[in-house]
Formats: structure tokens, C-alpha cells, sequence
């Protein structure tokens, strides 16, 4: 019996997420209404105009899109070196929300770009390593469903997060590389479109609102984890 | 080399499922030991934590050598066989290019492999393509490299099932002189060894 | 050593063993080179354009497709189990298995891109390029796609669900082989790319093996 316990023992994380997680969701939404309040009470931009609004969606879910691999990647070292189970559950909780968030940032900079440059989609180094990092969300989730035995899915996909750890900064730098080979075709000048300094609030709300969004909605989906988990533990334990 | 194999307090869980735990018990030096227990009682799942294939959920597995306790990955790599229902044959292999490889593979010398191919009777499906050998003789062929490249323990898992009377009398011979020479066999079975041994029941 | 030779004469045997891994591979590659006028348009303008780049493309494809079965074999036999327990560590049985895979697939599909690329119309001066990017970048492929394979292992789906894995893995090795050929034909500087192309050949050989002995392990137990 002491070890059927030991297989999923978070308690503390249960504790400590039914009040968080429920304060952090709450407080995006505040965060959320207070930027979109400041958001629209900006000027337009004297270049893009209205547009710019756009960004505020767009940057907060690039970020936060980023930030979800390094919790993948951070979770899925922990899950392979100490075999913690909560780590697993974690992991396997983040790649979803990535992936939402990156495809949300691809869908979002897609709008932006169509009143920007006149394209849906332009194959500029950032987007183009921003969609392989959303194949990697992909790739991942695809390999985790795949396999039967959960502890196995939750390794492999964990062995799968690390190599992709290694490799976006690869692929991030290749990508910038292969860009500067086609000098006339890019879109940013160094550094991106200036913002000016008024945009910054918003845009910092907003960023702090998606960041207690993902949190909020991250412990929520760890704690369904581990009760499906402990479901399927009481489930088996039924049968003997 | 392998003398003594100590388990203690071991546990195994598979997926939700604790197969056993407080397990203990040791194998030394030409000794031979049973394992008998009904179906998925876990006894395929102690041969590979033995191996190294399992990690067990609770407790410790350790190798004695003639000088003391020993390094487990040395002790596995070079020190123990495993046998189980799958043979690692290839099917569109030559039987004797498979059995070579194994038996290679494990460090084998020229003699052992002599050795085997005598003892095993291996000469007559030689140039056969592996998946033209019934069950019993692709067993044969795979408990070779056992006889090829001499390791001090021996996981096996049903090794007798699919030999007939002939080939299981001769294999237990091949236990018994293995047991001789300081060998320790540690068998999966439902089916009596044609050995003596000591016997464990395993999720009784 | 004695262990890695006698594995990697084994690998060897099987990979041109009956079934001709490698002619299938270079038949698939034929199959695609064939179809991309097709499907482009058969214009010689419009075809010498894309041809050092879908070439080298349909590399990746080829040696991606042909590595999808280099553990599952074993895996399923029980020789994976033999495998590690040998005299080296799953490292290096990992890594000679990508090796004999390069040996046996990877420079055959190697030799025959330049050959593709010059008959889709690429120019006859960008044949030998081609050819020692195939070579090293057809390495950075075995060791990259050995990951894919390995982890796969176990799973329900094989080949889609390897290319998924793998196939943003290349994205790096993809680009500096691409790019290297292309830099020639236009003339630029191509050995910071064929450089780039080798590091990364080198950087997947060396970490390659630690994620598929890892996999691998995962798989076994």
C-alpha cells in the first residue's frame, strides 16, 4: 500500500493551487481589463494607426508562448533526472497551453502582418522559427498520445522536450542566418518596429495578464492530472 | 564474475499496479532457483529488474563478486545472460549468422562457439533461414550463445517450453554443468526444471 | 572495439540484406524527383531554380523515411534486449547503428543528389557541393533521425509520428546545406554554410546517442 501512496503524493501542490490558482485567474482578468482599458485609450500610431492595438494580443501570447517551452523543458528535466511524478503532470499540463499560446501568437501576428505588410504570412526569420517552435508543441503532444503507458509517453515526450531545448536555439539561429542570405526580401529593419513609450503600458499589462492566465490555467490543468491520475490508480486497485 | 546475487526488500510496480513488494532473497554460487507464480505475478518483471531493464520501485538489487560487492552496469554487461520468450532472432537471417552474432556480441571465443554448436546440435539448421526453424529450434539456437560466451548468471524465462523431451534433457544437462562450474540459474517457470533447485513463489 | 565491429558488420549485413533498404531509399528518392516537375511545371527556368534545393530536400525525406524501422526491428524481436546487455553501452550500440545506417543508406542517397539535382536542371557546376553536403549533411540525418526512431519505439503510430518529431530537427541542417548550394549558385561565399552544415553533423553525433540510448532504455523497461 505505501506505494500505490507514494505514486502520486502532491498534496501540497493541491493545497497550495486551490487557492492560487483561483487568485492568479482572477487577476488576469483584472490585468486583462485594465490593458485593454489603457489600450484603447492610447493614440494611434502615426505609421500603423489603429493596428497597433493588435499588438497588444499579439506580443503578450509570444512570450507567454515562449516562456510555456522553457516550463515544458524545465519540467520535463525534472521528470527525467528525479522521477518526480508532479513533474511529469506538469509537463505533460504545459504542452497544450503552449502550443495554444504560440498558435495564438501565429494567428494574432498573422492579423497584424495582413494591414502591415500587406501579406498574411511573410517567411521572416522570427515567424518562421516562432511556427517550428509550435511543430515542437506538435511534435511533442503528438509522441506523448502516442504511447500507451503513461510513465514510458511521459519519458519519451520528456527525452523529446529536452532534444527540442537543445535544438530551437539551432534552429533560431539558423533561421536568422538563412534570412540574412536573402537581404532584399526582409521585412524588420534591426530590432523591429519602434514603439513608442506610450504603448508600453498596455503592453506590459496585458503581458502580465496572459502570464497569470497561463499560471492560473496551468495548476488548474496539473491538478486535473493528478485526480485523473489517482482515478486510474483506484481504478486498477479495484480490480485486485 | 558474478558470485552472489542479493535481493532485498524489492518491489516492483508496473504502471498502476504493485506486482509485489518486501521481496528478498539471494542466489549464490551454484545455485539454481525457480520462479513459479500465476500469470502477471511479475515474474518476467524481476528477471528484467535483475537485468536492468526495470528500475524497482522500492529496494536494492546487488551483484557479489569474489571480491565484493560489484559496479551493477559491469556486472550486467558482462556478468549475466538473459533468455526470455523472445529470441532476437531475425527472420530472413541465416541461422548460423545470427547465432554468431549473438554469441559474439556476448564475447564469445572460437571454442565456445565450437562448444555450442556440439552441444546444442546446431550444425543441422546452420544454413537455414531463421524463419524456416520451428519453435524448438530457434530456442535452441538463441540458448547458444548461453553455451558460446560463459557469463556467471542466467536469466531465463520458460526456457524449456518449446524444446522437446530429447533437447530438454540435454539443456538440463548444460544447467547442471553450468551449476558446477560456479554458474547460478535463475528461471521463470511453470513447468518443473529438469534440475534440482530451490523454488520462490512470486505475488503469492 | 571488438564489440563495435562485430555489431556494426551485423547492422551492415541487415541493412543490404534481402529487402534492399538502400535501393528503396534511392528509389523513393527517384519517385519524388520525378514527380516535382509535375507538379511545378516542367519549364526549365522554373525547374533549374527550385532544383538544389528540392534535391536536397528530398535527401532529408529519403534518409528520414529509411531510418524509421533502425530499432523498431529489434526493439520488437527482443534483440534490443541482447543489444543492452552487450559489452558497450547503449551509446555507442545507438550510435554504430546510426553509422551503419549512413554507411548503407545515407551515401548511396548521397551519391545520387547530385545526380538529381543536375537532371531537374540545376547547374553541372554545383554537382560536387551537392555531394559533400549530401555526404556530411546525410550524417547530421542519421543522427537526428536515430532520435525520432528511437523514440517512437513502443508507440501505436511509426512513420508519421517519426516525421513529426523529426522533421523541425532539420530544420537547422536543411538550411545550411540549402543555403551553402544556393550561395554558390549565386555566387556568394559557400563555406560558411557547408561549415555550419558540418558543425551540426558533428554536434548531432556527439549528443545524438545519449538521447537514443536514453529512449531506448525508456522502451525496454
Amino acid at each position: 500500500m505505501g506505494i500505490i501512496t507514494a505514486l502520486a503524493n502532491p498534496q501540497r501542490f493541491l493545497a497550495f493551487s486551490g487557492w492560487a490558482a483561483p487568485v492568479l485567474g482572477a487577476a488576469a482578468v483584472a490585468l486583462a481589463l485594465a490593458g485593454l482599458w489603457t489600450g484603447f485609450a492610447v493614440p494611434d500610431d502615426y505609421q500603423q494607426g489603429a493596428t497597433i492595438r493588435i499588438m497588444f494580443i499579439h506580443l503578450p501570447a509570444v512570450f507567454t508562448g515562449m516562456m510555456a517551452y522553457g516550463c515544458l523543458a524545465g519540467s520535463a528535466f525534472f521528470g527525467l533526472v528525479f522521477r518526480h511524478n508532479l513533474a511529469d503532470a506538469a509537463a505533460r499540463a504545459v504542452a497544450p497551453l503552449g502550443a495554444a499560446f504560440t498558435f495564438l501568437g501565429l494567428v494574432t501576428g498573422s492579423f497584424w502582418g495582413r494591414p502591415m505588410w500587406g501579406a498574411w504570412w511573410v517567411w521572416d526569420a522570427r515567424l518562421t522559427s516562432f511556427l517550428v517552435l509550435f511543430l515542437f508543441y506538435v511534435g511533442y503532444m503528438a509522441l506523448q498520445a502516442a504511447i500507451d503507458d503513461e510513465a514510458k509517453a511521459a519519458r519519451a515526450a520528456g527525452i523529446l522536450a529536452l532534444v527540442g531545448a537543445v535544438n530551437l536555439p539551432i534552429v533560431h539561429y539558423s533561421v536568422v542566418w538563412w534570412n540574412s542570405l536573402h537581404q532584399g526580401e526582409t521585412i524588420f529593419a534591426k530590432g523591429g518596429p519602434k514603439a513608442s513609450v506610450v504603448y508600453l503600458w498596455p503592453l506590459a499589462l496585458m503581458s502580465f495578464s496572459y502570464f497569470t492566465a497561463f499560471g492560473a490555467l496551468w495548476m488548474a490543468r496539473v491538478r486535473a492530472e493528478i485526480w485523473r491520475r489517482r482515478a486510474g490508480a483506484l481504478a486498477v486497485q479495484g480490480t485486485r | 564474475m558474478i558470485r552472489e546475487v542479493q535481493i532485498e526488500n524489492l518491489a516492483i510496480v508496473r504502471g498502476d499496479r504493485l506486482l509485489f513488494e518486501g521481496l528478498n532473497f539471494s542466489l549464490k554460487a551454484g545455485q539454481a532457483m525457480s520462479l513459479t507464480g500465476r500469470n502477471g505475478a511479475g515474474k518476467t518483471s524481476l528477471l528484467r529488474a535483475i537485468a536492468g531493464f526495470l528500475r524497482p520501485a522500492e529496494g536494492e538489487i546487488r551483484f557479489q563478486g569474489p571480491h565484493g560487492l560489484l559496479e551493477a552496469e559491469d556486472a550486467r554487461s558482462g556478468g549475466l545472460h538473459m533468455a526470455g520468450h523472445q529470441d532476437g532472432l531475425k527472420s530472413n537471417r541465416l541461422a548460423q549468422d545470427e547465432f554468431l552474432f549473438q554469441a559474439r556480441w556476448t564475447g564469445a571465443t572460437d571454442a565456445g562457439v565450437a562448444k555450442a554448436r556440439e552441444a546444442l546440435d546446431l550444425d543441422v539448421i546452420a544454413d537455414l533461414e531463421v524463419r524456416k526453424l520451428s519453435a524448438g529450434q530457434r530456442r535452441r539456437l538463441s540458448l547458444g550463445r548461453l553455451i558460446a560466451s560463459p557469463r556467471s548468471l542466467w536469466l531465463l524465462d520458460e526456457p524449456l517450453a518449446p524444446l522437446d523431451a530429447a533437447h530438454r534433457a540435454a539443456f538440463g544437462l548444460m544447467m547442471s554443468a553450468h551449476l558446477a562450474s560456479g554458474g547460478m540459474i535463475l528461471a521463470a517457470v511453470h513447468d518443473p526444471l529438469p534440475i534440482g533447485t530451490l523454488s520462490l513463489e512470486i505475488g503469492g | 572495439m571488438k564489440g563495435f565491429w562485430v555489431l556494426l558488420r551485423r547492422e551492415l549485413a541487415m541493412a543490404w540484406g534481402r529487402g534492399g533498404g538502400p535501393i528503396v531509399a534511392v528509389a523513393f528518392y527517384a519517385c519524388v524527383a520525378t514527380l516535382l516537375p509535375l507538379a511545378a511545371g516542367a519549364s526549365p527556368a522554373r525547374l533549374a531554380a527550385v532544383a538544389p534545393g528540392s534535391a536536397w530536400l528530398a535527401l532529408a525525406l529519403a534518409s528520414l523515411l529509411s531510418l524509421e524501422r533502425l530499432f523498431e526491428r529489434d526493439y520488437e524481436d527482443g534483440a534490443l534486449d541482447q543489444l543492452a546487455l552487450g559489452p558497450v553501452p547503449l551509446e555507442i550500440v545507438s550510435a554504430t547503428k546510426c553509422l551503419a545506417q549512413w554507411i548503407s543508406t545515407g551515401l548511396p542517397l548521397a551519391l545520387f543528389t547530385p545526380l538529381a539535382a543536375t537532371a531537374l536542371g540545376a547547374d553541372i557546376k554545383l554537382a560536387p557541393l551537392t555531394l559533400a553536403c549530401a555526404v556530411l549533411g546525410g550524417l547530421g540525418f542519421a543522427f537526428v533521425g536515430g532520435i525520432g526512431a528511437a523514440l517512437s519505439l513502443g508507440s501505436r503510430r511509426g512513420g508519421v509520428l517519426i516525421a513529426v518529431i523529426v522533421l523541425p530537427l532539420f530544420a537547422p541542417p536543411v538550411i545550411f546545406g540549402g543555403g551553402a548550394i544556393e550561395a554558390l549558385a549565386t555566387g556568394l561565399n559557400w563555406t560558411p554554410g557547408f561549415g555550419l552544415l558540418g558543425a551540426y553533423s558533428l554536434a548531432a553525433m556527439a549528443l545524438g546517442p545519449f538521447a537514443m540510448a536514453a529512449a531506448c532504455r525508456n522502451a525496454l523497461s
